[in-house]
């Protein structure tokens, strides 16, 4: 599915610093239900974010409106768990366009980045320092340079590069997806096939 | 150049290799459910394609499906319409589609091997993480997100860097009343649940070799908790055996040539890890979890470790045994429960209905345990009539119910109240993972039988003892 192109974003951050933060927590099962891609933003981290008779929990950051922004800061191990692109799509939905962490478990970065969300992998030391930033002041904003690979927290200027392919790279700056590509080998694909039984 | 098993599956799979990106993967077999497939279906009828080798495809209603009642309409609008979308998407695409009531329907990991749709050598996805389940044959088999679920389905291909190697070896001989379960949480334990991320797992050594096919299926399900997005045992006759003659596996000639190259899939002996781990077999005892996620879990006569003896952050640490309502240094032995699981994809086979059967045999289901027993597919649903596993179950004061992944993830009504303790066989205890607030204790089939039958965490080796005394 195509979405939209990923450049320079410069924005608040919103702060989650849990570890091992994981899908069922991101968009709990009972919410995949739907056979179409619409609303979920609504339901992530579903519980919590509201209680069982659905009033919202005053604490969760999600619901402190000094925190806003495009930017979703996570502790170490993001999105460990199931395989559900719908926690992806739930964190694209609500606004998110990067999600920065430390580490993040595999099938949910490579979800992310099927679906237009930067996944951010910077060190731990840094992570703490963005941390310290947004506690300092929630409204502070980081740039997330694509092309440089570089995230930067403004108010400091500290910065640090990060790691991406150069082809999921150009799919990100380029709006494109795996199944352009994959459609334009199908020759390749279709002489393999002969190849193989069964 | 000598290889890994992975490598020898990996390289000859390859359809083109990206510079400085993923490599094409050409996959063998696709395995389709209703949860995770209606967007990518809905995405090839936007490009207005179709599924380009439906017989590699295989279908079946599973996560969302009741376990009581199949014969009925589904009750859940959300549900039924999930259902019908599937059944509507495999017969507009010739795919075979395994629906509720068909005798080969079951839980996805479980009908693959069963039905010989799982074989050495291959490649094998499915929108679902415990795909790992089938590396059990010595196949590469992981789990995808949709997007990816719509790229197999449109050009049987995925793109996907190659993971780092690391190979698992638990050497010697297991101890009384250890099953694979115990040996797999064991080493999720050691590792973290993102020990193994970014790498893809081979278990070797004597304790997988005389291990059972069913056991090894454990084993590689939950290779994905500890962050690997998959696990593999190189296939042997334990494996040969247990394919042979099922429906979707090669015969006569062809299983011929089949088994000259399945015979071909081992690490050489002086093939490179990117990392090599070893346990000892006689270290480990039946586990349980006590925490939020599947790292966090004991030697069931062990104590809750204190946070300040734990790897990572004490707040997280603390956050998951507020959630479970326990204290550091308590004991896990002898902690009440509510409910117990004996089910899904990592513990829904005969052999953990025969294990969870062996002890409660004779014994009574204890008054304050509410137990849902959910097999795995029709087939193991048959074996346990056959070889008369129901009678003990129903002497016992069990039922047994219809099929599906149940309270492995509570998508259906099988959901545990919130603030309730159950011991589960399944794969996950996240906070909610069982229902919203519920409170899961993963473990063996055996220590959850010892749970069902006194009402208490238990350790299944004193029922066992009683029984040799008596
Ligand atoms: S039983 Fe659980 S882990 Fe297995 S396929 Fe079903 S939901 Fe996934």
């Amino acid at each position: 599915m195509a979405y939209d192109k990923f450049n320079i974003l410069t924005s608040s951050a919103v702060p989650l610093p849990i570890e091992n933060v994981d899908t069922d927590q991101i968009i709990p099962a009972r919410f995949l239900k739907a056979t179409e891609r619409k609303g979920f933003g609504d339901n992530l981290f579903r519980d919590w974010r509201y209680n069982s008779d659905d009033t919202p929990k005053e604490q969760f950051v999600l619901n402190n409106p000094i925190y806003s922004g495009k930017i979703l800061v996570g502790g170490k191990n993001f999105g460990s768990g199931s395989s559900r692109e719908h926690a992806a799509w739930a964190v694209y939905d609500y606004g998110f366009r990067c999600v920065v962490s430390s580490f993040f478990a595999d099938i949910f970065r490579g979800n992310c980045l099927n679906i237009g969300v930067l996944p951010v992998q910077v060190s731990p030391e840094f992570l703490d320092k963005i941390f310290k930033a947004i506690e300092a002041d929630p409204k502070t904003e980081l740039e997330i340079n694509l092309p440089e690979q570089k995230i930067t927290i403004l108010a400091t200027g500290e910065s640090e590069s990060f790691d991406i392919n150069d082809y999921k790279k150009g799919n990100m700056l380029n709006g494109f997806d795996d199944i352009d590509y994959l459609l334009n080998i199908q020759k390749d694909i279709e002489k393999y096939a002969e190849s193989t039984p069964l | 150049m000598s290889k890994t098993l992975f490598d020898k599956v990996w390289d000859s799979h390859v359809v083109k290799h990206i510079e400085n990106g993923p490599d094409v993967l050409f996959i063998d077999r696709h395995l389709v459910h209703e949860v995770t497939s209606p967007v990518a279906f809905l995405g090839l009828k936007n490009r207005g394609i179709k599924v380009l080798y439906p017989e590699r495809t295989f279908a079946t209603a599973d996560h969302n499906t009741p376990t009581r009642n199949q014969h009925l309409p589904v009750k859940d609008p959300l549900s039924a319409n999930q259902l019908k979308a599937l059944e509507e998407n495999a017969n507009a695409h010739n795919i075979p589609y395994w629906g509720l009531g068909h005798k080969k329907n079951g839980i996805v990991h479980v009908i693959g091997p069963e039905n010989g749709i799982t074989v050495p050598g291959a490649t094998i996805v499915c929108g679902d993480s415990h795909t790992s389940t089938h590396g059990a044959f010595g196949a590469i088999a992981f789990g995808i997100g949709t997007s990816e679920v719509e790229m197999v389905l449109s050009t049987q291909c995925i793109m996907q860097p190659k993971p780092k190697s690391l190979r698992i070896n638990v050497n010697g001989e297991l101890s009384e009343a250890v099953t694979p379960k115990d040996v797999a949480l064991f080493i999720i334990s050691k590792l973290s649940t993102s020990g193994a991320t970014g790498y893809f797992a081979e278990y070797a050594g004597d304790v997988f070799k005389n291990m059972s096919m069913e056991g090894r299926m454990t084993v590689c399900n939950l290779s994905i908790e500890m962050g690997a997005r998959g696990g593999m045992i190189a296939p042997d006759e334990t494996t040969f055996e247990y394919i042979k003659g099922r429906e979707y596996t090669p015969k006569g000639k062809d299983w011929d040539a089949a088994m000259e190259y399945w015979s071909t899939l081992y690490s050489d002996d002086d093939a490179e890890f990117d990392k090599e781990v070893t346990f000892d077999a006689s270290e480990i005892e039946p586990m349980i979890t006590f925490g939020t996620n599947p790292g966090m879990g004991i030697g069931i006569s062990k104590d809750i470790p204190l946070a300040e003896t734990i790897d990572g952050s004490p707040a997280t640490y603390k956050k998951s045994l507020e959630y479970m309502d326990y204290s550091e240094g308590e004991a896990m032995v002898g902690k009440p429960i509510d409910f117990v699981f004996l089910g899904s994809c990592t513990n829904g086979r005969i052999e953990d209905f025969r294990a969870f059967a062996s002890i409660i045999k004779g014994r009574k289901k204890a008054d304050n345990v509410t137990a849902w027993l959910v097999p795995g597919s029709h087939k193991v649903e048959a074996a346990i009539r056959e070889e008369g596993i129901l009678d003990i179950l129903t002497e016992a004061g069990f039922e047994l119910r219809e099929p599906g992944c149940s309270a492995c993830l509570a998508m259906n009504d099988d959901k545990i109240p919130a603030g309730k303790y159950a011991v589960s066989t399944s794969n996950r205890n996240f906070e909610g993972r069982q229902g919203p607030g519920a409170r899961t204790l993963l473990a063996s089939p055996l220590v959850a039988a010892a749970a069902a039958v006194t009402g208490k965490v238990t350790d299944p080796r004193e029922l066992m003892q009683e029984e040799v005394l008596a």
